[in-house]
């Protein structure tokens, strides 16, 4: 591999503050020293796994006040101290994954014991192992740092940070067993990381998760996950499809989970059509909530609840087409004057109406009863399959053997409702329709200038990505039983909006990644009542300047928050280098 | 000849500014046609209206002998006439491959494009080369290419360039016009907008002199680059 050329490290040096610099010669190790206390930090960690961390005997769950098991958090410190220890071979290239490894050990025993203490009433409470779990995270944080600055100071040139290795992937069989096993390893993971009820459990659990992630993500994990996934797409859809439909039989009859993971696929569902608008077009739509109100009220309208002032039912598919195209007209309606302004004033528009409805909704008592809302709205049917009696969304079924609850049933239409909004986005964003919306997002003047015509087409994606919400719209007044005004609040449209952004803009994966961390998490986060949206926000800066490209960016997204970066690893990579490419340029350009 | 482009007393303004005054100037079918002059002239105004960017204050402009004044710019190419803006404008985040899909946008669904892609890819091979790259990693150079052949797509029967020559080296900008004069040679029309006067002129059949937002000076592009006011205004003789 070609090294580095010292005076790039220079100049990355050369730019960092005075402080650091101090910092830097101050906590420097030597060689040997840092293997040492390295060493020293991953016993310590496996020592303190396996040593009571509280000592009181009440509240704090777990079993966090025995010995000689690694009950509770302590669990969670067992796969990084792993992945920390074979970190340990990989240097000095593992040293960012180790470092962030480390810190994930670092926030597991800080969480905890700042937990501990909060509950037991001061430090007393803490017993010896989450001090010596502390002290080990920070050593081990310590060495691999080390190691890091080194690097930074262009005194060691051989250890360049990994992760941009090529791709290499095995043959096509081991691929697809590789999906195969990972997809059902996805599954088990998912279902335990529901179990894990204690806050103290999920936090270190995240911690966990999130760090060795990360760790795994510096040395190129996710570039190969997502080649392989890339290569075997088809495959990787179809199992992970059968994962969400087996879903339903881990969860003994227990309708809990399911609610939760109906909302998320809802507003999954409703993110995916905001994803054309926001994502694909570029149309910045802060009152989208409103047009998902209007699906879940027309919808509650039509289903002859028991508090409601239309009494009639129509059957759900009509229904589901009813809501779809009034939010569409209503879109078209609003658009259709705003969508000439640009950038900020629609933004300003559409916050507006957002408000509108949801105002209007609160007032109009004679068809919405006001802040009442319709309520007592009746479980779905729809004609069954398999005989005349038609099937009711309320009635629990028992399949092979496996009681489901009757949640189980709107979780299998919300599985439906978002698949279908997933071809209808992954069809529309690759079509002729999808590259005059991308051309609009560019620069709305070139595109009008290449004869697309901007008011049309911005119309029609504000107008479909309306009715895509209003369709989800349907499904959720059924799911909630009522629909109430303050359901539609400016923040739901936030929320929406943050999940498509956080998720990764303009992919599908991302939307239901996103509405899954948004509708999710906080279910989790439960213990935290009052600072849970605080942690939320705090999270979200975080995120944003670490990954501004999303969680599961597409790929052109990523390359272009990721350009620099990349451009270098290429040429670092190909073992061509920057130099050859310089090289050649002068030949080309002499002979032209 | 007949004439494929006719501007007769065109006047733009931003404003209270007067960008350009009472302009006419016509563009025969096959020809290369130049508009120099400094900056502020009105040149890129003059194109801007044509292609329905701007709105006119007054004057008429006919293309193909059909009034082209209040069409919206997206009807505008559809009836034959591609615009290659100043700085280029390509969809940076898009591929080279799907600017050129756009390009071709006014043809519509499902039809062929093969011929025409094909067409620029011999134009300009790095374009082939490059088909699967980000336009905003291309170079000036190359985004001047994919402009072109962007516009080229839509095949059109005049095509209009606002200053190709922009930022480029003098080996790509001698390429570029080049590639112009090739262009005519197949049947395009061309209206070319420059500063750069001496390549302008003498690519051209027929130049037009602009200064301050109006024409000072008609002729064919030999005569003009003889003219002792053009050579000591724009060539620094």
């Amino acid at each position: 591999m070609t090294p580095v050329p010292p005076s790039a490290s220079h100049l990355t040096s050369r730019h960092k503050t005075n402080w650091s610099e101090m910092w830097r010669s101050v906590l420097r190790l030597s060689g040997r020293w840092r293997f040492v206390l390295g060493i020293a930090g991953a016993l310590f960690v496996w020592t303190a796994a396996f040593s009571p961390w509280a000592s009181f005997a009440f509240g704090y769950p777990g079993k966090m006040t025995l010995s000689g098991f690694p009950g509770g958090a302590r669990v969670y410190l067992l796969p990084l101290l792993l992945l920390v220890s074979l970190l340990f071979f990989t240097l000095p290239v593992g040293a960012t994954a180790g470092v962030r490894a480390a810190l994930g050990l670092l926030f597991i025993a800080g969480y905890n014991f700042i937990a501990i203490s909060w509950e037991g009433d001061g430090v007393d409470a803490v017993a010896w192992g989450a001090w010596i779990a502390l002290l080990g995270s920070l050593l081990l944080l310590w060495a691999f740092a080390s190691f890091l600055w080194e690097e930074a100071d262009g005194r060691s040139l051989s250890g360049q940070t990994a992760g941009h290795t090529a791709v290499k992937l095995p043959d096509p069989i081991w691929q697809m067993l590789l999906v195969f096993g990972g997809v059902p390893a996805l599954l088990i993971c998912f279902v335990y990381a529901l179990d894990v009820e204690e806050s103290s459990r999920f936090v270190s659990l995240i911690c966990c998760l999130g760090a060795g992630s990360a760790a795994l993500s510096s040395l190129g994990f996710f570039n190969w996950t997502s080649e392989l996934l890339a290569r075997q797409r088809t495959f990787a859809v179809i199992l992970l499809l059968i994962a969400a439909l087996v879903f339903p039989f881990t969860q003994d009859g227990n309708g809990y989970w399911l609610r939760v993971l109906i909302s998320v696929g809802v507003f999954a569902s409703a993110a995916i059509g905001l994803n054309i608008v926001v994502g694909l077009t570029g149309l910045l739509d802060l009152g989208y909530i409103a047009f998902f109100g209007i699906g879940a009220y027309v919808s509650a309208l039509l289903s002859d609840a028991d508090f409601t002032t239309v009494h009639v039912r129509v059957p759900f598919l009509l229904v589901l087409l009813i809501g779809a195209t009034v939010a569409g007209l209503v879109g078209i309606f609003v658009g259709a004057p705003t969508l000439r302004l640009r950038g900020d004033y629609l933004a300003i528009v559409t916050l507006g109406f957002g408000e509108i409805f949801r105002i209007t909704m609160n007032n109009w008592n004679g068809l919405t009863r006001g802040p009442n809302g319709i309520a007592g709205i009746s479980d779905l049917e729809i004609p069954s399959l398999f005989g005349s009696t038609p099937l009711n969304f309320g009635d629990a079924h028992e399949v092979f053997g496996v009681s489901l609850p009757n949640f189980a049933n709107y979780y299998f239409l919300c599985i439906f409702l978002f698949i279908g909004m997933a071809i209808l986005f992954s069809r529309l964003g690759n079509s002729r329709i999808g590259r005059a919306w991308m051309a609009i997002r560019e620069d709305e003047i070139a595109a009008s200038s290449m004869g697309v015509n901007p008011v049309r087409f911005k119309l029609l994606s504000f107008a479909l990505g309306a009715s895509m919400a209003g369709a989800a719209g349907t499904v959720s007044a059924h799911v909630t039983q009522q629909v109430s005004p303050d359901s539609f609040t400016f923040m739901e449209s936030i929320l929406l909006l943050a999940a498509v952004v956080l998720g990764g803009m303009g992919t599908i994966p991302g939307a239901l990644l996103g509405a899954g961390v948004f509708y999710l998490l906080p279910e989790k986060l439960r213990a935290f009542q009052d600072v849970r949206m605080l942690m939320f926000g705090a999270a979200l800066i975080i995120m944003m300047r670490y990954r501004p490209e999303g969680l599961i960016p597409n790929r052109r997204r990523k390359a272009e928050f990721r350009e620099e970066k990349s451009r270098f690893s290429a040429g670092f990579l190909k073992g061509t280098g920057e130099l050859d490419l310089m090289q050649q340029n002068p030949v080309q350009e002499g002979g032209t | 000849m007949t004439e494929l482009l006719q501007v007769r007393g065109l006047s733009v303004r931003y404003g209270m500014i007067e960008a350009v005054k009472d302009v006419s100037f016509a563009v025969s079918e096959g020809a290369i046609v130049s508009l120099v002059g400094a900056n502020g002239a009105g040149k890129t105004t003059i194109l801007r209206t044509i292609s329905g960017l701007l709105p006119p204050v007054a004057g008429e402009v006919f293309f193909a002998d059909q009034p082209l004044a209040h069409l919206p710019a997206h009807e505008i190419v559809a009836s034959g006439l591609a615009h290659v803006p100043e700085g280029r404008r390509v969809f940076p985040r898009m591929t080279v491959r799907e600017n050129l899909d756009l390009g071709a946008f006014v043809c519509g669904q499902g039809n062929n494009i093969d011929a025409d892609l094909e067409r620029v890819h011999t134009l300009f091979p790095i374009l082939a080369e490059r088909a699967g790259q980000k336009a905003g990693t291309l170079s000036g150079g190359e985004q001047q290419m994919l402009a072109i052949a962007r516009a080229l797509m839509s095949r059109p029967r005049l095509l209009m360039l606002d200053e190709p020559s922009m930022g480029l080296a003098p080996l790509i900008t001698q390429r570029i016009f080049d590639i112009v004069a090739e262009l005519r040679e197949q049947g395009t029309t061309v209206l070319l907008v420059e500063q750069n006067a001496q390549a302008a002129l003498s690519l051209a059949d027929k130049g037009y002199v602009l200064e301050s937002g109006s024409v000072v000076l008609v002729g064919t592009g030999a005569d003009l680059l003889m003219n002792e006011d053009v050579r000591k205004a724009y060539l620094a003789e």
